[in-house]
């Protein structure tokens, strides 16, 4: 009897998953008997509200990778040097008020990063002469890398520290210096969880909506320019799924079509960091 | 080689290792510079809104008496259902994981892999859920029961986590002692294993309320936007603070920028409030077995 309602509050998890593929792809799917699943894939304008209406993904596939580029190029060396200083370098003491002070980085809403991209970064950009709009995937794309820090940091630590201590001790044996053991011994040792840290910190920032919808605008352009407004998928579906478009219309479908795209995006990430973690799990646990 | 050739070497060497916890503490440091900037930046803005209008006026079309009162009601209501919500479900889960699952059975790794999966779908995703199944499914309206239990959704996979590791991290020996003195496997769970795990139950699902408090994209999907200046009520129209602050934000006027940063100090000093409970908790109540 307990066993069985232990195993309902199981299925609440499973449910879930069944309720997001059932809410997203059947609506996706009528989307696609009305759209051509080909020219969604491969079309460069993205146009779902014109009177000539055009449902080309590209341009929000761009403005989504635009972004995240940024954001890995600050989030994926801030993080993994983070974590070599966490991990090989600071007392245990400091790692205990370092590495939740760093999560509190986690832990503010992303509306406020929002905020901050859009009334603190921009300006600031703009006063280094960059050229860059009111809305630009740049300033999205840094202040989400700062958001995904603790993410590649966190992941990338648990993997180091799991490097077993006999490792370190053979090199220092043969006469290392803590840098080259940190990166020559701990850092290749520990690689499959990095790159699954890399790999989570991606796709976080491929889902991440309120940023982009508040500083890189919301305007689909085909373009890597990083000082352009761009709109990305989850900026898209926020901006539509809040306006009020009649349940049942194409627009209205759209929100279904492009959530299924970025949620696959994102399952085919998550899965391969999943199984990225069991492997150095099996080899070190 | 030389005797002077090997300590240029080792120099060199001690130079290199400089430089690069130099790197390694800069790395470190950026991420709380823009911390504190943000801070500082948001106290420079908010300031000057930050007073007893904010707490207790509704929103209007003057910022000087606008306020956040049903916002930040609603936020508290969303943050209490959810942990009312989210506790037993999450607990329930990781009991049955830990304790009763055959963890070499297919359908217990499924579960498994799925909750892990769950816990990195993005919340927008969830907030399509919403929109589909509660809202215009199951017709419950845009609610703020709606909303409480799309967050319950979006944070259950951490909740579970953290029950998990918590629950794990109860040494096997006691389970033992409770059985040899005849304890039935749900006696062993309810009084020995939960007990001894609620500091960690606790701290995780602070943190999970502390990130369902802020969450936006979700809300906003399931019709958070709505211009309320009436208290809110569990199956009525309502919006959030982080809603409320994206509103503001949104608008050309600097004066509502400047109430979004007032509005932002209030969040934050909730989340911050909360990440520090947790953090206290963690650190006060931490068994070492």
């Amino acid at each position: 009897m307990i066993k069985g309602a232990l195993f309902g509050c199981a299925l609440v998890s499973v449910a879930t998953t069944v309720g997001i593929v059932i809410a997203l792809f059947l609506p996706a799917f009528e989307f696609f008997q009305e759209v051509s699943f080909l020219d969604y894939i491969t079309g460069t304008e993205w146009a779902p509200l014109f009177l000539q209406a055009s449902f080309g993904v590209i341009p929000l596939i761009v403005g989504t990778i635009s972004v995240t580029i940024w954001a890995s190029l600050i989030a994926i060396p801030l993080g993994l040097g983070s974590a070599i200083f966490l991990s090989e370098y600071a007392r245990p003491r400091v790692r205990a008020t370092l590495k939740p002070a760093l999560e509190l980085l986690a832990g503010v809403p992303t509306v406020v990063y929002g905020y901050f991209a859009l009334t603190w970064v921009t300006p600031h950009l703009k006063d280094l002469g960059l050229g860059v709009g009111v809305f630009n995937a740049l300033s999205a794309g840094l202040v989400m890398g700062v958001m995904i820090i603790p993410t590649v940091a966190s992941l990338s630590e648990d993997a180091m520290s799991a490097v077993p201590r006999d490792l370190r001790y053979g090199a220092y044996a043969l006469g290392s210096s803590k840098l080259q053991v940190s990166t020559r011994i701990v850092v290749p040792a520990a690689v499959s969880g990095i790159v699954a840290a890399f790999v989570l910190g991606i796709s976080r920032a491929i889902g991440e909506t309120m940023i982009v919808l508040l500083a890189a605008g919301q305007q689909p352009t085909l373009s890597f320019d990083p000082r352009q407004a761009v709109e990305t998928m989850s900026a898209f579906i926020a901006a539509t799924g809040a306006g009020d478009v009649p349940t049942g219309s194409t627009e209205y479908k759209t929100i279904f079509a492009v959530g299924a795209t970025l949620f696959v995006m994102t399952l085919i990430l998550n899965f391969f960091s999943i199984r990225l973690v069991r492997k150095y799990r099996e080899v070190y646990e | 080689m030389s005797a002077a050739s090997l300590s240029t070497g080792r120099r060199r060497g001690v130079w290199r290792g400089r430089i690069f916890v130099g790197l390694l503490l800069l790395s470190m440091a950026v991420g709380f510079l823009a911390l504190g900037t943000l801070c500082v930046d948001v106290l420079q803005k908010g300031l000057a809104y930050f007073d007893s209008v904010l707490l207790t006026n509704g929103p209007s079309s003057d910022p000087d008496i606008a306020g956040a009162r049903p916002a930040i009601l609603a936020t508290l209501y969303l943050g209490v259902l959810l942990i009312l919500f989210t506790v037993p479900i999450g607990v329930g889960t990781a009991i049955y994981l830990e304790e009763y699952a055959d963890r070499h059975r297919w359908p217990n790794r499924l579960l498994e892999l799925n909750i892990q999966n769950l816990a990195a779908v993005p919340s927008i995703v969830y907030g399509i859920l919403g929109l589909a199944f509660l809202v215009r499914g199951l017709g419950l309206g845009r609610v703020l029961l709606a909303g409480a239990l799309i967050l319950t959704l979006l944070v259950l996979p951490t909740v579970i986590i953290a029950a998990r590791e918590a629950i794990r991290a109860v040494p096997s020996s006691i389970r033992e002692g409770a059985y040899a003195l005849g304890a039935t496997q749900w006696q062993v769970v309810s009084r020995q294993v939960l007990p001894a795990a609620i500091p960690g139950i606790a701290t995780g699902s602070i943190l999970a309320l502390a990130r369902a408090i802020g969450e936006t994209a979700p809300l906003i999907l399931i019709g958070a936007l709505t211009f309320i200046s009436f208290n809110p009520t569990v199956m009525g129209p309502f919006t959030a603070l982080p809603v409320q602050i994206y509103n503001w934000t949104k608008l050309p006027d600097e004066k509502f920028k400047a109430l979004a940063a007032a509005a932002i100090i209030v969040l934050l000093i909730m989340v911050l409030l909360l990440n520090a409970g947790a953090i206290w908790l963690r650190n006060r109540y931490q068994k070492r077995w």
